[in-house]
């Protein structure tokens, strides 16, 4: 298959690769970038894993090609901690268990953190209808609700 | 052993899990993460057919492609596996015959997957198509072709078993009713694929595995028995695995093929399974068809109670006799039952293979018999928490007829709470119209007392290595499969030594490096590793105030260890915890000791008793749960609204973690009650994706308020029992009492879908009309 190269914008880098015309944005972040908190889960669209932000938007990795998102700001679940400091979204499902074998965490993560920069204090049913595409099997979701809206709240305080 | 719980990180402290940091940021890695530039690309042959013999196999135009590196078939392994050693029936490439559909026929590694792709397609196979016998039914009709040649009728395992005299029982009751139930075969559903990374070992002429297991060490030993190599040519390491309830505690057919096609290529395969290959390898909780029979007095008091399971248990063997001896095991140990029979059949199909799901064999059989208790108790008047308490066990220590030890039994206390917190008394029974409440209780072992591979060791050993730096390392096989262990082990370990849980580092589920475990299974973990963490920290502690007494010129036994010091009893005078390890170290070097448990023998059956290693165990986990649901008229779905759940822990060595692990158990309990099932047509898999497999989605999920019950078990680690199996099977019986209530429809087949609520509203109807007309 022709390869062309493609300049993705993640994470606040300008990255330059050599990809494929039909290539998907999940095989540009995890096999050429190493980029690999952004997870696959599933065969195409049912899960979530590999929820990104594309200009601040969550969206399927794993449904989106590379050469859709060029000149768009791609950001992975790598890109959230800023100087080695958890962002609010990481720390609440850290401190509130809303990660257990963590496999669907970075979805979720993006998910939520896309969901409280459109609305910063979600009720949960907002919440339940941002997180409704991001599968997890072992929290029954209850703390991972939490965790978003202890998430909001610290954001609320923090500004 | 008293906890302090006064420190974070500390036994009974909320403390989030030592590699939670890696999860929320990315950088956990899980077996498709890891590097492995060159890797070459494994993909395997799958059978079209659910039943056929294999004729002839073909593989000369594929090995002579271009870029393929290796091509195996059930020529090359020709050692059968299977969990069990009684039963090891599967080949991890065919020989001969095909069993179900997908059963792995061939495997390729080639330089990248567009050509391992056309080296598969030119693979040719010619079958012999037989009958498939795709239902318990079908496989156990006379004269069905026979799946496996040793069972010519196709039944795995019989089980017949009577404690106490049940005739006589039900002819002292008030009340027999016999009910049938059934439910539909379910899948864990894991989020993280299955994956196997294998690197040939030029050195050893082995190969090393990163794999996605809950059992690294019986994986060492099928892929060893099946490539015919020594134990000490392979190396297994189980990285941040994504979720296991049961799918992976036994060695599966990919992981051997991986380790065979990096052996013949003498390089590194890469083999990621798909979502579809994933659910292919199932080895879920068999379809169950369950004939419940109980006999009552008057008051509600148990005289008797007899059960029929039947399980299509698919291809293979696995677990399977385990999991039919599970039906009836854990009739016991819940209620004071003074007769119980037990009869059930395991049936090989021509679907994937069953196995171990959360609840191993107990969750079908608890609910049957919940939901029985409480439509008999209902017909007597009697309240589903009144014949409950009725029926508890009368004294503890507890005996079981099946021979199983209860020492702690926090039943009762789950019941009064759950009763109080649902506001049960006040609301059941005036519920708005379309809504219900419902309960039941539930419960699981904390690990199986008798390991399957008995070898006479120890069933748990962990290590722990003191160097300069004062960091302590604590070496264990337990494998962390997201529910925590290593953070549990550590927080043991931390609590002994009085040392900040920072300090602890934990290096897991490496057979290179850690000492052997069996595995993440029977929620055996906590009890098992937790208390061999206590043994080496008390080993640990005690070398450390030998060396804290000598330096202070104190007496040993006036040495205490708290807070990172070993002082003098009543005094200040001693040492901090850097101090200590050098005045340790002086003359030793770097420390290490150990720690083992073995559950004694006393727990682990009776051999009089056959079957009697199933079930049996250290102590049980309780749970009572009260579950809010409504119906919808029009549609027939079922929601649930919310849920409280009692659960007794022993004690909540980590209350977040106790609480995080109840809602995911109480939460699989509501997905196997209303929307999740496996389908098959003609031996087609129809769910193999997440759509169609109904995983609930948040949307559905209701709250799940947990309320922890202590009753401080004497042998658990810090008197701690299991936390995330025993809560999962009430769930069903008590949403089906919610909808009896909400609908007035008792419905039989689990899941309550809305395709049978409806049929069941329109009887209920079509009764209604009738009665109306004929009164009118």
């Amino acid at each position: 298959m022709p390869k062309r190269l493609l300049t993705l914008n993640v994470n606040g880098r300008e990255r330059t690769v050599a990809a494929a015309d039909g290539a998907l944005l999940i095989e540009v972040l995890r096999d050429a970038l190493q980029l690999t908190g952004t997870k696959r889960g599933c065969d195409g669209g049912e899960c979530g894993a590999c929820t990104v932000l594309v200009d601040d938007r969550p969206r399927l990795a794993c449904s989106t090609l590379a050469a859709q998102v060029e000149g768009k700001s791609i950001e992975t679940v790598e890109g959230l901690a800023r100087h080695g400091r958890l962002s609010p979204v990481q720390q609440a499902f850290h401190d509130k268990l809303g990660a257990q074998c963590g496999f669907c965490t970075p979805g979720m993560v993006m998910a939520s953190e896309g969901l409280l920069r459109r609305n910063p204090n979600p009720t949960v049913e907002e919440i339940k209808a941002a997180l409704a595409g991001n599968l997890c099997r072992c929290t029954g979701y209850v703390k991972i609700i939490e965790s978003v809206q202890a998430a909001a709240a610290a954001a609320g305080s923090a500004r | 052993m008293i906890p302090r719980m006064n420190r974070p990180g500390g036994v009974g402290m909320r403390t989030p899990l030592i590699d939670g940091i890696d999860k929320v940021t990315g950088r956990a890695m899980y077996t498709a993460d890891i590097a492995a530039p060159g890797a070459l690309v494994g993909l395997i042959l799958r059978s079209p057919h659910p039943h056929a013999r294999i004729v002839s196999i073909d593989t000369l135009a594929a090995r002579s492609l271009d870029g393929v590196h290796a091509v195996c078939t059930g020529d090359d392994t020709p050692i059968p596996f299977g969990v069990l050693p009684i039963a090891e029936n599967e080949y991890p490439l065919a020989r001969g015959k095909v069993r179900y559909r997908g059963d792995p026929v061939a495997a390729v590694a080639a330089v990248d997957e567009a050509t391992a792709r056309r080296a598969l397609a030119l693979i040719e196979v010619e079958y012999e198509v037989l009958l498939a016998l795709t239902t318990a039914k079908a496989a156990m009709k006379p004269g069905a072709v026979a799946i496996h040649d040793d069972k010519p009728n196709n039944v795995l395992r019989e089980v017949h078993a009577e404690f106490g005299d049940s005739a006589a029982g039900f002819a002292d009751a008030d009340l027999v009713h016999e009910k049938t139930f059934t439910f539909a075969e379910v899948n864990h559903a894991h989020i993280e694929p299955n994956a196997t990374l294998a690197a040939y070992d030029p050195e050893r002429d082995g190969v090393t595995l990163h794999t996605t297991t809950q059992v690294p060490y019986y994986v060492h030993l099928k892929v060893a028995a099946c490539l015919q190599i020594a134990e000490s040519q392979v190396r297994v390491i189980k990285p941040f695995l994504g979720g296991g309830f049961g799918a992976r505690t036994e060695c599966l057919h990919f992981e051997i093929i991986a380790a065979l096609l990096a052996r013949t290529a003498r390089g590194t395969v890469r083999l990621l399974q798909t979502r579809e290959e994933t659910f292919l390898a199932h080895r879920g909780r068999p379809w169950t068809l369950v004939k419940m029979k109980l006999g009552l007095k008057r008051d509600g008091r148990i005289t008797a109670l007899a059960l029929e399971a039947t399980q299509a248990g698919g291809a293979y063997a696995g677990y399977g006799i385990i999991t039919i001896l599970y039906t009836g095991a854990l009739m016991h140990g819940i209620y004071d039952i003074p007769a119980i029979k037990h009869d059930a059949w395991r049936v090989y199909t021509n679907t994937p293979p069953c196995g171990a799901q959360r609840g191993h064999g107990t969750v079908d059989t608890r609910a049957a018999f919940e939901a029985l208790l409480t439509d008999m108790a209902a017909e007597l008047g009697l309240d589903a928490f009144a014949v409950r308490h009725k029926n508890l066990l009368p004294n503890i220590p507890y005996r079981t007829m099946y021979a199983q030890q209860v020492l702690s039994y926090g039943l009762p206390e789950c019941l009064e709470k759950v009763k109080a917190a649902s506001g049960w008394a006040e609301r059941k029974g005036r519920m708005p119209p379309g809504r219900g409440l419902g309960m039941a209780c539930s419960h699981f072992v904390s690990g199986t007392s008798t390991p399957k591979h008995w070898t006479g060791e120890p069933h748990a050993t962990v290590n722990l290595r003191l160097d300069f730096d004062g960091g302590v390392t604590l070496f264990t096989g337990a494998a962390d499969i997201g529910q925590g262990s290593s953070t549990m082990a550590a927080q043991c370990a931390a609590e002994v030594l009085g040392i900040a849980l920072a300090r602890i580092r934990v290096v897991a589920a490496d057979s290179a490096v850690t000492p052997k475990d069996n595995g993440s299974y029977s929620s055996r973990v906590t009890f098992m590793v937790g208390r061999a963490s206590i043994a080496a920290a008390q080993e640990l502690r005690a070398v450390m105030a030998k060396a804290a007494a000598k330096r202070l010129e104190a007496d040993i036994g006036d040495i205490e260890a708290s807070d990172e010091s070993f002082h003098v009893r009543g005094s200040d005078h001693g040492l901090n915890w850097i101090d200590t390890v050098r005045a340790a170290m002086v003359d030793s070097g770097a420390i290490t000791v150990k720690g083992t448990y073995t559950c004694p023998p006393e727990f682990q059956g009776d051999k009089r008793i056959r079957g009697s290693a199933i079930g049996a165990t250290m102590g049980f986990c309780y749970a009572a749960q009260v579950v809010e649901a409504s119906v919808d008229e029009l549609t027939g779905r079922v929601t649930a609204h919310k849920v409280w759940v009692a659960v007794d822990v022993g004690r909540a060595l980590n209350p977040l973690a106790v609480e995080g692990q109840t809602q995911g158990g109480v939460w699989m309990g509501m997905g196997q009650a209303l929307s999740e099932q496996t389908s098959y047509d003609d031996g087609r898999m129809l769910h193999g994706n997440l759509l169609d497999y109904r995983v609930p989605t948040v949307v559905e999920s209701p709250d799940i308020e947990v309320i922890i019950v202590e009753s401080i078990d004497p042998n658990g680690p810090f008197g701690a029992k299991e936390a995330s199996e025993g809560m999962l099977a009430g769930f069903l019986p008590a949403v089906r009492e919610a909808v009896v209530e909400a609908a007035g429809v008792q419905c039989h087949e689990f899941p309550l879908s809305p395709d049978r609520i409806v049929e069941l509203l329109d009887k209920r109807d079509a009764v209604a009309a009738r009665t109306a007309k004929v009164s009118a």
